[in-house]
């Protein structure tokens, strides 16, 4: 079976305030490495489509259509085989 | 006979202690059935009889309280209360804690504490349209205590928004006793037609139980014992037991109800809230005097392999449990199905008074509902009075060393986080949905208007864990009566109440005792005050590494508005009037937040309360609000009248409003300034209306004093012999800002 | 006037607007469940305030695929008027009937309070009989109401005056503070290219009643009747 990892992030110039808190958060715990943090969504889709391709091409528009908002989001995604 | 299945652990003694029921508990289980249980049947028994669920340890003190007036159309025992607020209209309401679960995960503790309540009270054929929650944490200076106070605003807020009823009110409060068990009590009210109440009764053989709402997972099983037990270090490692809410879900949950009971179809609904599908279906049947036979197999799952006992007690969210007439099965598959709700059969109400329980073919579990719903043993516990109490009592109060200046004493007692505005949390919570606010949050009660109706209601949450704590039975009183106080400042009568008690482990003498005194308190000033206890919530055992709580009842007071244009803010409205002082102000300094904030002790007598004085004192003011005398009323409770003064003249936004004047008679200047002296209320009124205010305060034979007039830029208050004095604006700062700087809560 | 209010699963201000346009304002006022596929009749759509489908995912991404929205967007289309407020201004959003989208409000956290808006343009009929500048209050609540575009659509939005309202302070000025999410340049409303598509983050059924603390949304729909006879 395929599985579908996707990782959906503002795009980059877009103010996010919550990746900013974490930043400083962690900075707070002594991390002070960090010289940026963005958060963003990660969704995990079970498919049923066996061709890669094909599998590819479905969440390409899953993101497209739904998953991501083009005005302030990228995406990206991979497939893997799981049991 | 009931059958234990292969995979169930034995029922040996360990299993009966771990699920927490004492030797002899556990032989009363053996007397009912006659025989062992099953595993499955030791669980539905341990929480049915935890002290969540069947209050075993304050049922014999609960029975004191009055629960009846002519405006009750539902006391204790259901789901909610309801009272009749004319126009063909009720109120149903009830408050309840989610303090055990707030604890282990702040945000979905107080998300599934808000969820649950709703689901009280939409249970009962209203529609819910407001909540209002009443929180204790440890002092803001702790980081664990800001964490908690964040998520659970985070929850409160995440929950209450979504899901669309808004939060209009509350209170909060901070004390050492509750750093590490906080405490969430939230309170949700509703409004149905009067004649159109249900009730979570199981009637008439052979009629269909239908599971509706979300499907069932492992969420929360033994929460209700969780609930019952004190907290040790391993507590923060039980995270999987709390249940996750969906505020979506539990929205379309309340349309999908509130349309199938408009089909007239519906017998009896109940929520599944603590022990889930046990505790709806067997409440059920014993209240209806039915019996009720389940299938588990029938019931919608999350998570697969799930065991009977697990399904049996699982506390997933956002679920309901409802009898309708048979024939009427497809009506509620095509209501729940426009809604993407799940509804299943699961099972049949009989009437052999039994809950029966099958896996498919066997039965797993066979118990009298009665016993379950009832049947659990009612202790009198011993009570003491606690040892320490008399030198905490005595405390010397007489000789305070006096602050350098009173002006900054007002100003450090604004920004304690006690007293400091609270916009920073309620302005995180949609409080305008439904178009019924008319006095918004800030003030002493919120006002709603309610539609259809000439008047509207006034709800305020109170309850002084520290008075409590110096004096049980003083304490207790005052909770009833300072919400009552709120709600007639709002321009209402206060017409009953609901509550929610908050102890430690009842089976300490000393908290045993509390909890009996507070509730005899409350129960006085109840009768005194002519406001009936319409139902709540008991939790106990809210303590970590054996220190309990301050003993802290939450009082919940509904109050009627017979017209909405009655409704008064605690704002002064403008420069020029007179400012009045109803009631009577002692020497009395123990228990107060001076005293604690500016000296560090929490110590002495809290202010006497003379029941009759109180109730002159509010029905005069409420005489004068209706008389259209009063611009402003604002109750003097924590840090007394100079800050009850300052709240006076400090909006929420906009410009403040100064104060000249001075309290006379001979106390000394703390006293007068910052003792909490109870019965009394600040009122505003036009300079021309003095003479006909004094005139209606002796008619009431309540004590009347003129303190000054408003305006101007400066806060002056004389008394004792001492001024205290300063701007109003450094006033305002101290009010609008103490609270965001306590909390560590940046702009904007 | 006809309004048809658009009821998605977890809105909650369709029956606040239908009180308001109904009950308080008289005019002929009903909802719309969002599995509807037509919108006949109707001379006003209203996209409420609430958390269609949970907000889950982001808000409005879900309910723009509701079996209604090609309806609408049709009646949008034809010039037919559409007022989103909030979760509504969200939806038109995600749908493309508005350019932009609406991000988590600079706080991170939710905002229920009272706001000040300064009228920018009079190029919708909501505005159309009120003066440039002039001040009105409303109450906005919402978590997610920062809004977003690219510079070049910020510029044209602006050139073209369809900026309908900006947060400001009481006296109209920009400060910082009067701007409660973080929105780029105060935004608190826009509208299409043709005017009759307007979105909003504030609320304006809930200013619709002194007893509520402002009569000032009840502006948006008086223009309306001086417009759309009957």
């Amino acid at each position: 079976m395929l599985r579908a990892r996707v990782t959906i992030t503002l795009k980059q110039g877009i103010l996010d305030p919550q990746g900013d808190t974490v930043r400083s958060a962690l900075a707070a715990l002594g991390f002070d490495g960090v010289a940026d943090c963005r958060v963003g969504k990660f969704v995990l889709l079970r498919l049923t489509e066996s061709d890669r391709a094909k599998a590819a091409a479905q969440v390409e528009e899953m993101c497209r259509r739904l998953l991501a908002n083009p005005v302030i989001e990228d995406f990206r995604f991979e497939l893997e085989e799981i049991p | 006979m009931p059958r234990t299945l292969p995979a169930e652990p034995r029922v040996s003694p360990e299993v009966v202690a771990a699920h927490g029921l004492t030797e002899e508990e556990y032989a009363a289980v053996r007397a009912i059935l006659q025989r062992e249980p099953t595993y499955t049947e030791l669980g539905i028994f341990s929480v049915m009889w935890s002290e969540h669920c069947s209050y075993k340890s304050s049922r014999v003190h609960l029975k004191t309280l009055p629960t009846a007036g002519p405006r009750i159309l539902q006391g204790p025992g259901e789901n909610a209360g309801v009272v009749d607020i004319g126009a063909g209209l009720a109120a149903v309401f009830k408050i309840e804690s989610h303090n055990h679960p707030s604890f282990i995960e702040p945000t979905q503790g107080a998300a599934t504490g808000v969820g649950g309540i709703i689901r009280d009270i939409f249970t009962m054929g209203a529609r819910p349209i407001c909540l209002l929650d009443s929180l204790r944490f440890g002092p803001l200076t702790q980081g664990k205590s800001r964490y908690l106070l964040g998520g659970v605003v985070a929850g409160i807020a995440g929950y209450g928004n979504a899901v669309g009823v808004p939060t209009v009110g509350g209170e909060v409060a901070f004390s050492e006793s509750y750093a590490q068990n906080p405490l969430v009590n939230v309170l949700c009210l509703g409004i149905a037609a009067a004649d159109r109440l249900f009730t979570a009764r199981a009637g008439g053989r052979g009629n269909p139980v239908i599971y509706v709402g979300a499907k069932t997972g492992r969420d929360g099983i033994h929460g209700a014992t969780m609930a019952s037990e004190t907290f040790d270090e391993t507590s923060e490692e039980r995270r999987p037991t709390v249940q996750v809410g969906d505020p979506f879900r539990e929205k379309l949950l309340i349309e999908a109800c509130l349309e199938l009971m408009a089909t007239g179809e519906v017998v009896g609904i109940q929520d599944m809230g603590a022990a889930g599908l046990t505790c709806s279906s067997c409440e059920m049947a014993s209240r209806g005097g039915t019996g009720i036979e389940l299938d588990l197999t029938r019931v919608p799952r999350r998570e697969e392999g799930m065991s009977p006992y697990e399904v049996m007690l699982s506390e997933s969210q956002e679920r309901m449990l409802v009898v309708v007439r048979r024939g009427a099965e497809e009506t509620v598959r095509a209501i729940f199905g426009k809604w993407d709700l799940d509804a299943a059969v699961v099972g049949t109400v009989t009437d052999d008074g039994m809950l029966r329980v099958l896996d498919g073919g066997s039965v797993v579990a066979e118990i009298p509902a009665n016993a379950l719903a009832e049947g659990a043993p009612a202790y009198r516990r011993p009570a003491v009075r606690p040892a320490w109490l008399d030198a905490l009592q005595e405390a010397d109060l007489s000789t305070l060393p006096p602050p350098g200046d009173w002006g900054e004493a007002l100003a450090a007692l604004l920004a304690s986080p006690a007293i400091a505005c609270k916009r920073d949390i309620w302005r995180q919570y949609d409080h305008m949905l439904y178009l019924n606010t008319v006095v918004l949050p800030g003030s002493d009660a919120v006002v709603l208007r309610v539609k259809g109706h000439p008047g509207g209601l006034a709800l305020s949450t109170d309850g002084n864990g520290r008075y409590c704590f110096l004096d049980p039975y003083v304490g207790g009183m005052i909770a009833v009566a300072e919400a009552a106080r709120n709600v007639t400042c709002g321009g209402a009568e206060p017409v009953a109440l609901t509550n929610c008690l908050n102890f430690g482990d009842p089976t300490r003498p000393e908290v045993m005792w509390q909890f009996a005194e507070v509730v005899r308190g409350m129960g006085d000033a109840c009768r005194a005050l002519g406001t009936p206890v319409t139902g709540g919530n008991v939790s106990l055992y809210n303590e970590t590494l054996g220190r309990p709580i301050f003993p802290t009842p939450i009082v919940g007071m509904l109050g009627l508005l017979e017209d909405i244009r009655h409704a008064t803010t605690q704002w002064f409205k403008g420069a020029g009037d007179l400012v009045y002082l109803l009631g009577e102000t002692r020497d009395e300094l123990g228990g107060s937040e001076y005293l604690k904030r500016l000296h560090g002790r929490e110590e002495g007598r809290p202010p006497a309360l003379d029941l009759a004085r109180e109730r002159a004192v509010q029905e005069a003011c409420r005489a004068a609000i209706r008389s259209g005398l009063v611009r402003s009323a604002h109750d003097t409770s924590e840090g007394g009248l100079a800050v009850a003064l300052a709240e006076c003249c400090i909006p929420v936004e906009g410009e403040p409003i100064g104060f000249s004047g001075s309290l006379p008679g001979a106390l000394r200047p703390e006293a007068a300034f910052f003792g909490e002296s109870q019965s009394r209320i600040v009122v505003s009124v036009r300079p021309r209306q003095g003479p006909a205010l004094e005139a209606l305060a002796r008619r009431h034979g309540v004590p009347c004093t003129l303190l000054g007039t408003t305006g101007g830029p400066t806060f002056t208050l004389t008394a004792g012999g001492a001024t205290l004095r300063a701007p109003v604006e450094a006033l305002a700062e101290a009010w609008r800002g103490g609270f965001a700087a306590a909390a560590s809560w940046g702009a904007p | 006037m006809r309004f048809g209010i658009l009821v998605f699963p977890g809105s909650w201000s369709h029956q606040d607007f239908q009180y308001m346009l109904g009950d308080v304002m008289g005019f002929e006022a009903q909802v719309v469940w969002h599995k509807a596929t037509g919108v006949e009749g109707f001379d006003c759509l209203i996209l409420p305030g609430g958390f269609a489908h949970g907000d889950y995912l982001r808000a409005g991404a879900i309910a723009r695929f509701s079996p209604v929205m090609p309806a609408v967007i049709r009646f949008a289309e034809r010039g037919g008027l559409v007022l989103g407020s909030c979760n509504g201004f969200q939806i038109l959003c995600e749908a493309g009937l508005l350019p932009g989208a609406l991000l988590r409000n600079a706080s991170l956290q939710y905002r229920c309070q009272w706001v000040h808006l300064r009228v920018e343009s009079t190029a919708t009929p909501f505005t159309a009989a009120l003066a440039p500048g002039r001040i009105l209050r409303m109450p906005i609540s919402h978590g997610e109401g920062r809004y977003h575009a690219d510079a070049e659509t910020l510029r044209r939005l602006g050139g073209e005056g369809r900026v309908i309202f900006r947060y400001c302070a009481p006296d109209g000025t920009q400060a910082p503070e009067a701007n409660p999410n973080g929105s780029a340049e105060h935004i608190a409303g826009i509208c299409n290219a043709q005017g009759n598509v307007l979105g909003l983050m504030p609320h304006p059924e809930r200013a619709a009643e002194g007893l509520l603390g402002s009569e000032d949304g009840r502006l948006l729909f008086d223009a309306l009747l001086a417009r759309v006879p009957g």
